[in-house]
C-alpha cells in the first residue's frame, strides 16, 4: 500500500512572531522555517508502517515555495521514498492547498493519507478534514494511535475527556496529533543523501485548481503584555492577598 | 434567512458549550436555529429550547448519532445548509472535525477558533498559538465559523424556542465507532471549571497526591503541562494549552511549570494567574498577576494546610 504524507514548510514553533508596525502584518520575512512538527510525526508514522512491512512506498507532497524543498529533504532524510513540490509564490489558504492535494491524491491513488492536525503558523487546522470531504472518503483527526487491518484503520483519536477509537475503511485520511509517535533523530548521512534525491516539482497554477483567497487578514496585532508578576514572599502572604482581592474566599 | 449553531452531547445532555456558541451567533442579530442530533434527544432538546436567543431547536434523532461520526454530521448539515447564511459551531473537538468537512463540500473556506466577531463577516482569531490576533475579512456570502466558547459569555437559560423535528439522512457507512475511554471524575470539568490547578513534570510520581487535596478544597480541576503528560504522571486529558484544553477560569494557579508559548496559548484567557515556581527567571512570572518564588515540594503542603 502507498501512502501520501502531506507536508509543510511551516514557521519554526520555538520564534515569537512580531508584528511589522508599518504593514500591520505578522514580519516573517526573517522567519526560519522547518518542517511542520505534526508533519515530522506524520512521516515517522508512515517510516514505520514501512519498516513493519505494512506499507511499501511512502509520498512526500509539499506545497509552497522553493525553500519547501528543504521539509521535503527532511521527509528523505527520514525514509520518505519520493517527493513532490507542488509550486506556487502565493501564501495559499486552506481551501486551496485541500484542493491541490487533491489532484496529488487522485493521481498517487495512496490507501492512506496523513497531514498534521494543524500547522504551527495561522492555526488554521482545517486542511486534513477538507481534503477528506473532498476526496468522500472517512476521516479521523487528532490520532494518537493506529492499527492497519485489511482495507480498513483502527484510529484512536484525543477527544474531550480521553481517546476514541473509530475504524475507516480505505483511503482515508488521518491528522497527526503529537501523541501519535515520536519522531527519529536525523542521522547526518541521511541528510546528506538526501540532498542528491530528486523532487519531482509541479507549479500550482496549472493544476486547474482556483487557488484565489476566500478572506483577507486586514491586520494583526501583538496581545498587550502583562506587566509581570507580583512577588509575594510566602504561601500564607499568597492567600490573604487573594483573599483581599475577592478571588479566593 | 437566518443562522444555524451546531450543538453536541454528552450522553445524552446538551452540552453547556451550546450556551456559549448561541451567545457568539447573536452578533449577527438574526434568527438562530439550534442543530441538536443524537440517538435519544429529548432531554437535550428541552435544554436547547431554553435558552436564550435560540427561535428553533431543530432536532435530528437517529441510532447512528448515538456516538456521532464526522461523515454522518456532515450528511446531516448538508442536507439543511442551503437555508442558512451563517453557520456557527464551538472549536470544540467535534467542530473542529466537522465544520472544514461541510465547509469544503460547500466550496466555502470557513474561519476557525474566532474570539471576536463584527457581523456580518468581520472576526479577530489568534494565530501563532495565541502570540499575534488577527482581524480578518471573510468575503464569501456564506459565514462558516468555529468559536472559542471561553471568549463569549453563555446566554441565559430563560428562552422558549420551538423544537422542531427533522430527518436524518442515513449513515454513509464508511467509518465505525469501537469504543471510548473517558476518564471519570468527580471533579469539575477543566474547560469551565471556575478554578483551574496545573502542574509541570516536575511534580513527578506526587503529581496526584500534591495536587488534589489542594484541587478538592478550592473545588477546583487539575490540569498538567504536555511535559508532564508525556512524563506519564498525569492522564492527556489533562493537558492545557495549544494542542491540549483552552481554559478561562476566574483563577488559575500554575505550579512548577515553566510557561511555554504553548501552555500560555491555553491559559491566556484566565482572569487571575498565581504562578509558584524556584526559579526567579521563570517565563510564567511574566504572564502571572502573583508570583511565589517557592520550591513546591514545600509550598504545595503549605497551601493544603492554609486552606483547611
Ligand atoms: C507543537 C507543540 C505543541 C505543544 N503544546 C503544548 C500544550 O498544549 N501544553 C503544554 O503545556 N505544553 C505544550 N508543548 C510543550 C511546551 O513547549 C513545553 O515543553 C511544556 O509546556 C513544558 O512543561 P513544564 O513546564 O512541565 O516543563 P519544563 O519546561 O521543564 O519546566 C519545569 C518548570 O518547573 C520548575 N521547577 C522544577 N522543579 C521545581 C521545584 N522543586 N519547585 C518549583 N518549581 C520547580 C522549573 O523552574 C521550570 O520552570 C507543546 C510543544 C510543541 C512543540
Amino acid at each position: 500500500m502507498k501512502v501520501l504524507v502531506a507536508v509543510k514548510h511551516a514557521v519554526d514553533h520555538n520564534l515569537k512572531p512580531f508584528v511589522d508596525a508599518t504593514t500591520g502584518q505578522v514580519d516573517l520575512s526573517q522567519a526560519r522555517r522547518v518542517i511542520n512538527p505534526f508533519d515530522e510525526i506524520s512521516i515517522e508514522e508512515a517510516v514505520r508502517l514501512k519498516e513493519r512491512g505494512l506499507v511499501t512506498e511512502i509520498v512526500a507532497v509539499s506545497i509552497g515555495g522553493a525553500d519547501a524543498k528543504d521539509s521535503l529533504r527532511h521527509a528523505y532524510a527520514m525514509g520518505a521514498d519520493r517527493a513532490l513540490l507542488v509550486e506556487t509564490d502565493v501564501r495559499l489558504q486552506p481551501l486551496s492547498v485541500a484542493k491541490l492535494l487533491k489532484v496529488i491524491v487522485e493521481r498517487e491513488q495512496p490507501g492512506l493519507i496523513f497531514l498534521g492536525k494543524q500547522a504551527v503558523g495561522e492555526d488554521y487546522g482545517q486542511t486534513g478534514q477538507m481534503l477528506a470531504a473532498l476526496l468522500g472518503v472517512g476521516l479521523g483527526t487528532f490520532a494518537s494511535a493506529l492499527q492497519l487491518k485489511d482495507g480498513s484503520v483502527e484510529v484512536t483519536r484525543e477527544v474531550d475527556k480521553g481517546t476514541q477509537t473509530i475504524s475507516l475503511q480505505l483511503p482515508a485520511v488521518l491528522t497527526s496529533d503529537l501523541r501519535l509517535n515520536e519522531p527519529r533523530f536525523i542521522k547526518l548521512p541521511n541528510l546528506m543523501m538526501a540532498k542528491k534525491k530528486a523532487i519531482e516539482t509541479l507549479a500550482a497554477g496549472e493544476l486547474g485548481i482556483d487557488l484565489a483567497n476566500r478572506f483577507t487578514v486586514i491586520k494583526s496585532n501583538e496581545p498587550p503584555q502583562k506587566p509581570g508578576a507580583v512577588q509575594l514572599a510566602s504561601v500564607s502572604e499568597l492567600i490573604s492577598t487573594l483573599r483581599k482581592a475577592e478571588v479566593l474566599q | 434567512m437566518s443562522i444555524l449553531v451546531l450543538a453536541e452531547l454528552d450522553g445524552n445532555k446538551l452540552k453547556g458549550l451550546a450556551a456559549h456558541v448561541v451567545s457568539a451567533a447573536t452578533a449577527w442579530q438574526k434568527p438562530i436555529d439550534l442543530l441538536v442530533y443524537g440517538s435519544q434527544v429529548e432531554e437535550a432538546a428541552k435544554e436547547a429550547a431554553t435558552l436564550s436567543g435560540v427561535a428553533r431547536v431543530l432536532v435530528a434523532q437517529a441510532d447512528h448519532f448515538a456516538h456521532p461520526l464526522v461523515e454522518d454530521v456532515q450528511d446531516l448539515v448538508l442536507s439543511i445548509a442551503k437555508e442558512y447564511d451563517v453557520i456557527v459551531s464551538a472549536h470544540s473537538v467535534l467542530g473542529k472535525s466537522v465544520i472544514p468537512a461541510i465547509a469544503a463540500r460547500l466550496d466555502v473556506a470557513p474561519i476557525t477558533d474566532v474570539v471576536e466577531i463584527h457581523a456580518p463577516s468581520s472576526y479577530v482569531r489568534p494565530e501563532y498559538a495565541g502570540n499575534i490576533f488577527s482581524h480578518v475579512e471573510n468575503h464569501q456570502a456564506l459565514q462558516i465559523v468555529t468559536v472559542r466558547n471561553t471568549a463569549f459569555r453563555p446566554v441565559a437559560t430563560d428562552g422558549n424556542a420551538e423544537v422542531v423535528s427533522i430527518s436524518a439522512p442515513l449513515s454513509r457507512a464508511i467509518s465505525n465507532w469501537i469504543k471510548e475511554d473517558l476518564n471519570h471524575s468527580d471533579r469539575p470539568e477543566l474547560g469551565s471549571a471556575r478554578v483551574v490547578i496545573a502542574g509541570g513534570r516536575s511534580l513527578g510520581e506526587s503529581f496526584e497526591a500534591l495536587l488534589s487535596p489542594i484541587a478538592e478544597k478550592l473545588d477546583a480541576a487539575i490540569g498538567a503541562t504536555r511535559a508532564c503528560v508525556d512524563a506519564g504522571f498525569a492522564p492527556n486529558d489533562l493537558q492545557v494549552g495549544q494542542t491540549g484544553t483552552l481554559i478561562a477560569p476566574d483563577l488559575y494557579i500554575a505550579v512548577g511549570i515553566s510557561g511555554a508559548m504553548q501552555h500560555i496559548a491555553g491559559i491566556k484567557d484566565s482572569k487571575v494567574v498565581v504562578a509558584i515556581n524556584h526559579d526567579p527567571d521563570a517565563p510564567i512570572f511574566k504572564y502571572a498577576d502573583y508570583g511565589v518564588i517557592a520550591d513546591l515540594f514545600t509550598a504545595l503542603p503549605e497551601l493544603d494546610k492554609a486552606l483547611q
